[in-house]
């Protein structure tokens, strides 16, 4: 028998807002345990929420970005559950009208474009965190109750592990570019569930689908779904029926394991949230959005390719986050050969990235300070040794290359009328080598260049030096 | 000395020319309460200590004269936080439960000078029309003490009727500042929904609860209210619109005046008694050259089927954060979280308030959420449509504020529907978010009848307008009730 599969993605991503969606309180990562937070936060008597706008503008430029429709005029609700991480005992989200609705992201698997559907797109408030103690107690912070999310809902339209991850790749990349988040699961700003379901090649109906759970990296999501089409199949094959599951991923392993069986829908109670007035988008604000919405990765990659004339390779590294991106562009912009742009931010500036565990922008290092450099290089004004030294010295310090150079006096000596007096001592101090020049022995001539970069203490600059002593050697 | 039965003004009058001070006026204040509510049982608790000392702070300087409030002891209904002071929403859930800030309308009367004497009964959580189904005490009508105050603000309005405080704070989710103030023949008004912050308020059903205000007079109501109206950043469903000066609205004039009848509200279920007295109110205010019209409001007849379903399915949902894990009642016998929810909310809870979880829990399950939730919201809005197809060519609705007088203690309690359908007149209000007042209109077997008056959104000044022309017009606010240990 064989099986087709359906793969659904459900992604949960931290907006990046300086307080929560419905409270003042302050967001930020790794605090102290309950010190971001407010009565409203704690679920206290007579507390009511507001709405964060700017959050709400952060959630219509990642629809945008993912050509959804926009509600323009909506309303919040809430969806009633008990838990200790959940203070109010509901979550103030979108269930009738979601913020967007019906958009589609572009996902590219081995040179094969699709198109993926989003369903849907709401804002809603994150949970707190519990934790249960070794000494018999369950904990519970709430910093992160209330902290603005955004769910986007895929249609079930991916079929290999390999596309879901490539949307999840699309999807990174597109909301890391509207700066709407940092997009980063290991700090859990992206989370992601999914599901899957198999049925035999031309079923009408989708088989029962299981719900991935505890899946930290794009790659878990790979390994997870690949794991759960062999199970599922061989389930089926065996004569068994799937029964609707949450499967939680193991690592160590790369098998799935149950978490629970779902026996009917779970019942939350969803209506209006009437502590909030409804939601009307002006014309002048979704205007806003759109105007400032930057230009998305696939465009930039594209023009990159076009009009830059670099290698898609290079086009994908470089739009892999909108900081990257802006960096290359502005150095271009500021007159440097884009494939040298290219080759410094894919190989030193990205190894020094890794090395650093930090990111571009807390570097010294400018767009123009790289242009400077490179174009010092292309000069001849510095060698590529050289300008090793000085990558490390402008990345960490806001140094201007040219005059640190001068001043370093790491300036390449390129001048015939201050390298031929040099060049023609050392020709009258080896005789031998000339005549070996002479009989065809070209080694003499690596010699004599190796005696000219000692005496210039290697300041010369090579391409110059040889042309000069092929000259000189010819007229001896 | 005795204050009891003194309005704003008059006690006003003394503080700015020395006979009295903001402190010797607590003491009264106090010492008064002390003594009344032996029989009234207005109070839950006086905060003698702050009280004294922020009169104290008020004496330090002379009373401001363009401040009416400054130095007078204010009830709060105990719904309301109050920062430092235990607020309970007369619930065993929260008989500890101390507040760590005031509510947006006790911050603005201390704002101005006004004090904050105690906190007074209500039925639990705001749940009921008699004030009985409070956990700690039962409040009694001060005009006869084996009847019922009304509710669910009946504290504050026994409070204020028996000459307590001058005014009291309450909150009307479904007439539970109005029915109360008919029945213990006071001045009481629910705002229009908006124009009272909610924050601090112990939300019982969102979409429909506003804080109002008790008085004796409806100048003195004027008053308070307009200390306390305005919009609230932290409520977003305050209304951003500027507070008008209501006591100058108060110039007795409403010659021309539109007011119109319901004649669903002068329906069979109202008292003979009750409706004699309404009749001779509209004959009131034909004298004083007003037009009256009668008119039809249609859906109100479902205006009591639908409240429940929407105020009970807000409720469940509000009261969830009752989970007995952060703050307030948690079970000592629970030993797993499932027990932490389970006990601790099926011991800190009344019978009312558990009857009304289950049936919003119930309206708003799957299945069942089509039928009553959604249903209900579109019988709002007819009842909204209602209003205004008569506002449009009216100023004023007015009617009855409760089909009866008070009743017996004991006598509703164990029959939930015959107590709601007492909330029948008084609710049409708060499902289309007007403003309503009821002020004292007569008598009938001699307990206190309220004349419900009901105005366009935001229109709180015509209310005040057409209440404060029938006060002058008749005697009935200067009327006192006499039980032992009152003034009589």
């Amino acid at each position: 028998m064989n099986f087709e599969t359906t793969i659904g993605l459900e992604v949960h991503i931290e907006l990046k807002t300086n307080s929560k969606m419905y409270s003042p309180s302050p967001v930020n990562y790794g605090a102290e345990a309950n010190t971001n937070t407010n009565v409203i936060d704690w679920g206290y008597p007579g507390t009511l929420p507001t709405i964060n706008k700017g959050a709400y503008t952060l959630g219509m430029m990642v629809a945008t970005a993912l050509h959804a429709n926009i509600a323009r005029d909506t309303h919040f609700d809430r969806k009633n559950y008990f838990y200790p991480d959940n203070p109010k005992a509901y979550q103030v989200t979108q269930y009738e009208q979601p913020l967007g609705q019906d958009g589609y992201i572009e996902i590219d698997v081995d040179g094969q474009q699709k198109q993926i559907g989003i369903a849907e797109l709401h804002i809603e408030e994150d949970a707190g965190k519990n934790t249960h103690g070794t000494d018999g107690y369950s904990y519970v912070d709430l910093n992160r109750q209330g902290t603005a999310l955004i769910e986007i809902v895929s249609k079930p339209d991916m079929t290999t592990p390999e596309e879901a991850y490539a949307y999840l790749e699309t999807l990174r990349q597109i909301v890391q570019f509207t700066g709407a988040s940092d997009v980063k699961m290991e700090e859990g700003s992206m989370r992601v569930d999914t599901n899957i379901s198999i049925r035999p090649i031309g079923a009408t109906k989708y088989g029962v689908k299981s719900e991935l759970k505890n899946l930290n990296s794009f790659n878990h999501v790979r390994l997870g779904l690949a794991y759960e089409i062999k199970r599922q199949a061989a389930l089926l094959i065996a004569g068994e029926t799937i029964r609707p599951e949450t499967r939680r991923f193991d690592e160590k392993s790369g098998e799935t394991f149950l978490m629970r069986v779902k026996e009917g829908a779970d019942d939350y109670r969803y209506f209006p949230e009437p502590d909030l007035p409804p939601m009307h988008i002006s014309d002048d604000w979704l205007q806003e959005v759109t105007d400032h919405l930057p230009e998305m990765p696939a465009k930039r990659r594209a023009r990159y390719v076009d009009e830059l004339d670099l290698p898609e390779y290079d086009a994908g590294i470089l739009t892999n986050t909108k900081e990257m991106s802006d960096f290359f562009e502005a150095a271009v912009n500021d007159g440097a050969a884009p494939k040298q742009v290219s080759n410094w931010l894919m190989g030193e500036v990205n190894a020094y990235l890794n090395d650093k565990q930090i990111d571009l922008q807390e570097t010294a290092l400018t767009p123009a300070h790289l242009a400077e450099m490179i174009n010092l290089i292309k000069d001849g004004v510095i060698s590529s040794k050289i300008a090793k030294k000085v990558f490390q010295e402008i990345i960490q310090n806001d140094t201007d290359p040219k005059a640190w150079v001068e001043a370093k006096g790491m300036v390449q000596l390129s001048d015939p009328a201050q390298l031929n007096p040099i060049i023609t001592g050392i020709l009258d101090d080896n005789q031998q080598s000339i005549d070996d020049f002479k009989n065809g022995k070209d080694r003499a001539v690596g010699f004599l260049v190796g005696k000219i970069m000692k005496e210039t203490r290697g300041q010369a600059n090579p391409k110059v030096v040889n042309e000069l002593l092929m000259a000189a050697l010819n007229k001896r | 000395m005795n204050y009891l039965y003194e309005d704003l003004e008059s006690l006003h009058a003394k503080l700015v020319a020395g006979e009295l001070t903001a402190s010797q006026l607590v003491t009264e204040t106090v010492a008064q309460i002390e003594t009344t509510d032996q029989q009234v049982d207005a109070f839950l608790r006086v905060d003698a200590e702050g009280a004294q000392a922020a009169a104290a702070k008020i004496d330090e300087q002379p009373i401001d004269v363009a401040n009416l409030l400054a130095g007078m002891p204010i009830g709060i209904k105990d719904n309301l936080l109050t920062d430092g002071v235990i607020t309970t929403a007369a619930s065993k859930m929260l008989a500890n439960f101390k507040p760590v800030f005031d509510a947006t309308v006790v911050e603005k009367l201390k704002a101005k000078e006004a004090i904050m004497i105690g906190k007074t009964n209500l039925d639990e959580f705001a749940m009921g029309s008699s004030t009985e189904t409070s956990a700690f005490k039962k409040t009694k009508n001060p005009w006869d003490l084996t009847k019922v105050p009304g509710g669910s603000s009946g504290g504050s309005a026994a409070a204020v009727a028996s000459g307590e405080v001058v005014a009291a704070l309450g909150t009307d989710t479904g007439g539970s500042i109005r029915q109360p103030a008919a029945f213990n023949g006071i001045v009481g008004i629910k705002p229009t929904y908006g124009r009272v912050s909610r924050w601090g308020a112990i939300a019982f059903a969102s979409s429909l609860d506003q804080v109002g205000v008790f008085s004796r007079n409806v100048a003195d109501n004027a008053t308070v209210l307009e200390a306390i109206s305005g919009h609230d950043e932290k409520d977003s469903t305050s209304a951003n619109l500027p507070v008008p000066n209501y006591r100058a609205a108060l110039n007795g004039d409403i010659n021309g005046m539109k007011i119109a009848v319901a004649k669903e509200y002068m329906a069979e279920g109202v008292e003979p008694g009750v409706k004699a007295q309404i009749e001779a109110a509209i004959e009131t205010f034909k004298s004083l050259g007003a037009t009256v019209d009668e008119v039809s409001l249609p859906h109100s007849q479902y205006a009591v089927q639908t409240y429940y379903i929407i105020a009970s399915s807000e409720a469940s949902s509000n009261l969830s954060r009752y989970d007995g894990i952060r703050y307030g009642y948690r079970s000592p016998e629970a030993k797993t979280l499932e027990e932490v929810y389970v006990k601790s909310r099926s011991e800190g809870f009344g019978d009312e308030v558990k009857r009304r979880i289950m049936l919003g829990t119930f309206a708003l399950s799957s299945g069942f959420y089509d039928a009553y939730f959604k249903k209900a919201g579109q019988m709002r809005t007819l009842i909204i449509r209602d209003f205004e197809q008569v506002f449009a060519d009216y100023d004023l609705v007015v009617g009855p504020t409760a089909p009866t007088t008070a009743f017996e203690l004991g006598d509703k309690v164990t029959d939930p529907v015959t107590m709601y359908m007492n909330d029948i007149l008084t609710i049409p209000a708060n499902m289309a978010g007007l403003p309503a007042m009821s002020v004292p209109a007569g008598f009938a077997d001699g307990m206190p009848v309220g004349l419900q008056i009901i105005g366009k959104a935001f229109d709180e000044e015509t209310v005040y307008r057409a209440g404060y022309a029938f006060e002058q017009a008749t005697d009935f606010h200067q009327q006192v009730p006499s039980f032992k240990g009152g003034q009589a």
